[in-house]
């Protein structure tokens, strides 16, 4: 395959790498889906990845840690939830302020524990792991973050699909008028969205910080994934499969990049490492330039077209990004 | 009249208090939570912006490039653009001025020290309209595809220091050669701030006013940025003055650059930019995205950065708590004009 | 059951848009409430369904005291409401639409009352269509199935046929004498006397946000316009048909997309002088003609000229059609032709034609005086587009218009505007500017078209289906063909 890796090492790094990406991705796209954006993503995962590795490394305890990823994530998710829903601010300039605000905070409160040893999450061996052919074996061993992801992207697709609950997620989302005549808060159901989605972020970056690149430190490593979880919701069409999927391809890249430097030894490591940002970033440009062109010649949907359809299109939350006033 | 504006004069200082508090709380709180003496730290960002000339004049160097950045800001928020890419557009203004600067032959410093300028603002409003044609063209909303040519301008530059431009012997993260003493920008001594750059940094910021306040273009902005749609009835092209301004801001964002090679650093490092695109992005909205009160906070936000720079060695604090006071201001504003907006309508 | 208000008032800042309003509504008969646009009509009923909190008063049902906050109140009260502005989600389909804020999720149980209840009405709803699809005659339907649903026993209608074809009226209409008939309450707010005339049992006039009339059925039609309108509005005499010239807009089997339909194989010649009224119901390819003309929209077929020179197919034919002295005034005003938060003054220097480099505020504002004053305006050259009221804001695209333009295009240019105002503007447009200019509009007033214009364009499902003198036709077929009938035309 690609330097030294075999096509089952190759899968199962894949797997490990997007595992934390595909629950901060699917955090903000559960956001999202309610109608508000979450920009401060980037300096979230830092601030959680942070809070995770103190409490874990002081507590001993990875749950702990976890669980205070998660908090801390829902405690930006106050301010981005209050600043949008109840004051009604640009929820670009709110999340933009506290993206670099949690960056730095992170920085600065994580000094003390700067490179140092702490508790890590690391793979585990399923319990038929002997019954396993050798490259399933290879593949299948992985840390409790992949299985978590993995049964997030379903949990979500279900939610949004078919429960109750989702549809009303939806329905403000699209129209939070329209929601509030039908007896629904879209208030309370937004910052609902966003403390869920937030909680996730938060998860998602203990698990950098507890499991992808275990340890803190400034950079921490995880600097810029916040803004690659964006692009992934808005180009990912706000759809769980196909946002997972881009976590996928990133991951992908980010991995091939390890590959290709044993290859090509001339070019500076430094440069394999920032190019999956870019080359990500256009992907996703181009993968939406192209399915907007088809959209737009309005073809009339066949049955077998609506399943795929309702499988892997999807499309912006109508009133995304606008603030709701009641009247 | 008189009454209504003494009133308006008594709720703007009371918010600004307010705004104080809430900033000192927070800043208090974390500090705590860090272990850290409040007021000794808070005295030692003093003491490290303002202690002496030379470091007030290192106050200067800050504030000169977070103005400039700050300047072309001003015209991309004007027509409600969010020039995120600003960082890169920096970054590529540095190269564009390492870029003139190496080319072999010409001996008169001035000439190439001119061709240098040129190049830097040529690199910077380049990657502007990179950024605007992605937006106009691809559709590409501009927060993205800003993101996504930072990405590539970091990578750029990295690739330049470890590669073609790598210093004689080894290549490492601290950056190209140091460039002969007759390219570095005057500084008088014991300074650290050019007088060129403070120069510069004072023109663009006229210009600026001039610009904005009193020319046809301010003018056309402000209505885009309002409402596209209705610009076109107005035969005013969104398409023409996105690209426009996007430009401009990439040329001062570029400029940026061209100093922080030319009189801060005097060489290439993968952190040309120091952060001062983003950094910019904050002291615009706390201005309210108004000019007259960016040289002010610009001025704040330096002194703060360069304070902050001994707490490490003084305090055992990571530099990183004057992001923290920074972000703290710009959430804190926004909270109070929230909720001013609020009660305002009730 | 009964429900009764009782001194409401509701005053939105200084502006009053209720006071001591009192009614009773009876179950098992249809409600009228008639009046002009902003008597506060809707104002009332959102008020009733929780949507809009009142100022003062209280609303009883049966004789006690309920409290009204918002709408899952009011929905436990058993009050629903269908809104003007069909108040749904066009992304999603027919059962989810329809299952948004009705108690219980099983989707099969769902699924099955959707399809009976389409039955019992007779209406014919996919339940895995997209709602984008549909018309808003059917997006009503899905609602009051849903209404209905939900054991509704107070259902207020606001300007249900604003949207929909005679056809859908036709299936609407008996629906609703059923619900009635069964126990319902039903509150029909309007302003066509013709149908709040079959329909009803009851009506109350408001006007200015106050009860100016209460009546049984039969109903004596002066009367009500009366209570209405003050005094029976004189109709003016028919404005003179002008004078004819040579072809200023030529359309050539222009085929676009817009609105629901787009606009297909359009073939028309616009002459000087003309004024010619676009019909149709809302929707139906009239804003898609405009924007063609005035070269916002870019034709995917076909050729467009004006004055003889062809509109290129790009992005500059706006400001082409612009040189060219062709001018647009679209309905939204303060969405698509005005700047909010920018100064009267400065309105003036965006649109002035030789630009300068620098702004000359003086003369920006000796321009936007004079404009305040020839079209009496009220506000002044300091005050925002956003800080004027809707006729004002007309007044002003009206000030701003090029006082040599060649053609006019107006979207409805009445919209929002009470009869006063938008007497004045026709007015204006009519005498003001040269005899020369043609002017194009459209209208969701049938009366404002047959009126003004001594041409009719009549559109239908994104074809121009009657195109006809106004002096050849007759106020029914108009009607007939914006319906879609072919046989009257």
């Amino acid at each position: 395959m690609i330097g030294d890796l075999s096509l089952p090492v190759l899968i199962a790094s894949v797997l490990t790498a997007s595992a934390p990406l595909i629950i901060i991705a699917l955090g903000e796209t559960l956001t999202e889906k309610s109608g508000v954006i979450n920009l401060s993503l980037d300096g979230v995962v830092l601030f959680s990845a942070m809070a995770a590795f103190v409490v874990a490394k002081t507590t001993g305890s990875l749950l702990l840690g976890f669980l205070a990823g998660g908090f801390a994530g829902m405690l930006t998710g106050i301010i981005v939830g209050y600043f949008s829903v109840y004051l009604h601010l640009s929820q670009v300039a709110v999340g933009f302020a506290l993206s670099l605000l949690c960056r730095d905070l992170a920085y600065f409160l994580g000094n003390p524990y700067s490179r140092v040893q702490g508790p890590t999450l690391l793979a585990g061996k399923l319990p038929f792991y002997e019954a396993l052919p050798s490259s399933l074996q290879i593949i299948l061993t992985q840390p409790l973050t992949v299985w978590f992801a993995l049964l997030l992207i379903f949990i979500l697709y279900y939610f949004f699909s078919f429960s109750k609950a989702g549809l009303c997620l939806r329905s403000v989302g699209e129209n939070p008028a329209a929601s509030f005549a039908r007896g629904l808060n879209p208030g309370r159901i937004q910052m609902a969205a966003v403390l869920a989605g937030a909680f996730l972020v938060g998860v998602g970056g203990a698990a950098y910080s507890l499991s992808l690149k275990p340890g803190w430190g400034r950079p921490q490593g995880a600097e810029g994934i916040g803004w690659i979880g964006l692009a992934l919701v808005i180009f990912g069409g706000w759809h769980p499969m196909r946002v997972a999927l881009g976590a996928m391809l990133f991951a992908f890249l980010q991995v091939s990049g390890i590959g290709l430097q044993d290859i090509f030894p001339g070019v500076p490591s430094q440069v394999f490492q920032t190019a999956p940002f870019p080359l990500m970033i256009f992907t996703l440009v181009f993968m939406h330039y192209s399915t907007k062109n088809n959209r737009k010649q309005g073809y009339r949907e066949n049955r077998f077209q609506r399943i795929i359809g309702k499988l892997f299109m999807s499309r912006a939350p109508k009133a995304i990004g606008k603030s709701y006033r009641q009247e | 009249m008189s009454k209504t504006s003494s009133k308006q004069m008594k709720k703007l200082s009371i918010d600004i208090l307010l705004g104080g508090v809430l900033v000192f709380g927070f800043t208090a709180l974390v500090l705590l939570i860090a272990g850290a003496p409040v007021f000794a730290t808070l005295k030692n960002i003093w003491l490290g912006a303002f202690a002496s000339t030379t470091k007030i004049s290192q106050v200067l160097s800050v504030w000169v490039p977070l103005t400039l950045c700050a300047c072309g800001l001003l015209f991309t928020f004007r027509a409600n653009l969010w020039n995120i890419g600003i960082e890169g557009q920096v970054i590529m203004g540095a190269i564009g001025a390492m870029a003139a600067l190496r080319i072999p032959g010409i001996e008169n410093p001035v000439l190439i020290t001119a061709l240098a300028f040129f190049a830097s603002i040529i690199g910077g409003s380049l990657w502007g309209l990179f950024a605007g044609l992605l937006k106009t063209k691809g559709g590409v909303h501009e927060i993205f595809g800003g993101l996504g040519l930072n990405f590539v301008a970091q990578g750029f530059i990295l690739w330049l220091i470890f590669g073609p431009w790598k210093r004689p012997g080894i290549a490492s993260m601290s950056g190209t050669e140091l460039l002969p003493r007759e390219l570095w920008l005057s500084t008088p001594p014991g300074w650290r701030v050019s007088i060129g750059g403070l120069v510069i940094g004072v023109s663009v910021l006229i210009l600026t006013w001039l610009l904005l306040e009193k020319s046809m273009l301010g003018l056309k902005l402000t209505a885009i940025g309002q409402n596209p749609r209705a610009a076109r009835l107005y035969d005013i092209s969104p398409v023409a003055h996105y690209l426009q301004s996007i430009i401009i801001a990439g040329g001062c964002a570029g400029i940026a650059g061209f100093l922080q090679v030319t009189a801060v650093y005097h060489r290439l490092i993968p952190s040309i930019s120091s952060g001062y695109g983003y950094l910019a992005l904050l002291l615009v909205m706390l201005a309210g995205y108004r000019i007259s009160l960016v040289p002010f906070l610009a001025l704040f936000f330096a002194a703060l950065n360069v304070g902050a720079i001994q707490l490490p060695i003084v305090l055992q604090l990571d530099s990183a708590l004057s992001g923290v006071i920074q972000g703290c201001c710009v959430l804190s504003t926004l909270f109070i004009i929230g909720i001013r907006q609020k009660r305002k309508q009730s | 059951m009964d429900v009764t208000f009782q001194h409401i008032s509701k005053s939105f800042g200084p502006v009053k848009a209720l006071t001591d309003v009192s009614l009773t509504a009876k179950a098992g008969t249809i409600h009228g409430l008639i009046g002009e646009n902003g008597a506060g009509k809707s104002t009332l009923m959102k008020i009733l369904t929780g949507y809009q909190s009142k100022t003062g008063g209280t609303i009883l049902m049966d004789g006690n005291e309920v409290i009204l906050d918002n709408p899952k109140q009011a929905a436990r009260h058993g009050i629903g409401m269908l809104y003007q502005e069909p108040m749904d989600f066009t992304p999603l389909t027919v059962l989810e639409n329809f299952s948004i804020g009705i108690p219980g999720h099983n989707r099969r149980d769902l699924r099955f009352a959707l399809q009976n209840l389409s039955v019992r009405f007779g209406f014919h709803l996919d339940p895995d269509r997209c709602v984008e699809q549909l018309t808003v005659g059917e997006r009503q339907q899905i609602e009051l199935l849903r209404l209905i649903h939900c054991q509704t026993r107070i259902l207020i209608l606001d300007e249900p046929t604003t949207g929909i074809s005679p056809a859908q009226k036709e299936v609407l209409f008996p629906a609703l004498k059923q619900l009635a008939a069964d126990g319902m309450i039903i509150l029909l707010v309007s302003h066509k006397l013709e149908e709040v005339a079959t329909l009803c049992d009851e009506v109350t006039v408001l006007r200015h946000g106050q009860v100016t009339h209460h009546t049984t059925a039969p109903f004596h039609f002066p009367e009500l316009l009366t209570a209405m309108f003050g005094s029976v509005p004189e109709r003016q005499d028919k404005a003179a048909v002008r004078e004819k010239g040579s072809p200023v807009l030529v359309m050539q089997k222009v085929e676009a997309a817009g609105e629901r339909q787009g606009l297909h194989h359009c073939t028309i010649s616009v002459a000087e002088g003309e004024v010619i009224g676009l019909a149709g119901l809302d929707g139906a390819g009239q804003s898609t003609f405009l924007r063609l003309a005035a070269g916002l929209t870019i034709p995917e077929q076909g050729t467009i000229q004006l004055f003889g020179e062809k509109l290129p197919k790009k992005p500059a034919a706006s400001s082409c059609a612009q040189a060219l002295r062709t001018s647009f005034i679209p309905a939204d005003r303060l969405e698509e032709a005005l700047f909010t938060d920018v100064s009267l003054s400065d309105h003036f220097s965006l649109k002035k034609k030789q630009s300068s480099f620098w702004r000359s505020q003086q003369k920006a504002k000796k321009l936007a005086d004079t404009g305040i004053s020839t079209l009496s305006i009220k506000g002044q050259s300091e005050n925002t587009a956003g800080d004027l009221s809707g006729g004002n804001q007309q007044r002003l695209l009206l000030a701003l218009l090029d006082p040599q333009s060649r053609l006019v295009l107006l979207e409805n240019p009445t919209r929002g505007l009470d009869i006063r105002s938008g007497h004045w503007v026709w007015q204006y447009l009519r005498n003001k500017l040269p005899k020369e200019t043609s002017i194009v509009f459209s209208s969701p007033e049938l009366d404002e078209i047959i009126h003004y214009s001594d041409r009719i364009l009549v559109f239908h499902d994104g074809d121009i289906v009657m195109d006809s003198a106004v002096t050849d036709t007759s106020h029914d077929a108009i009607a007939a063909a914006m319906a879609g009938m072919k046989e009257y035309v």
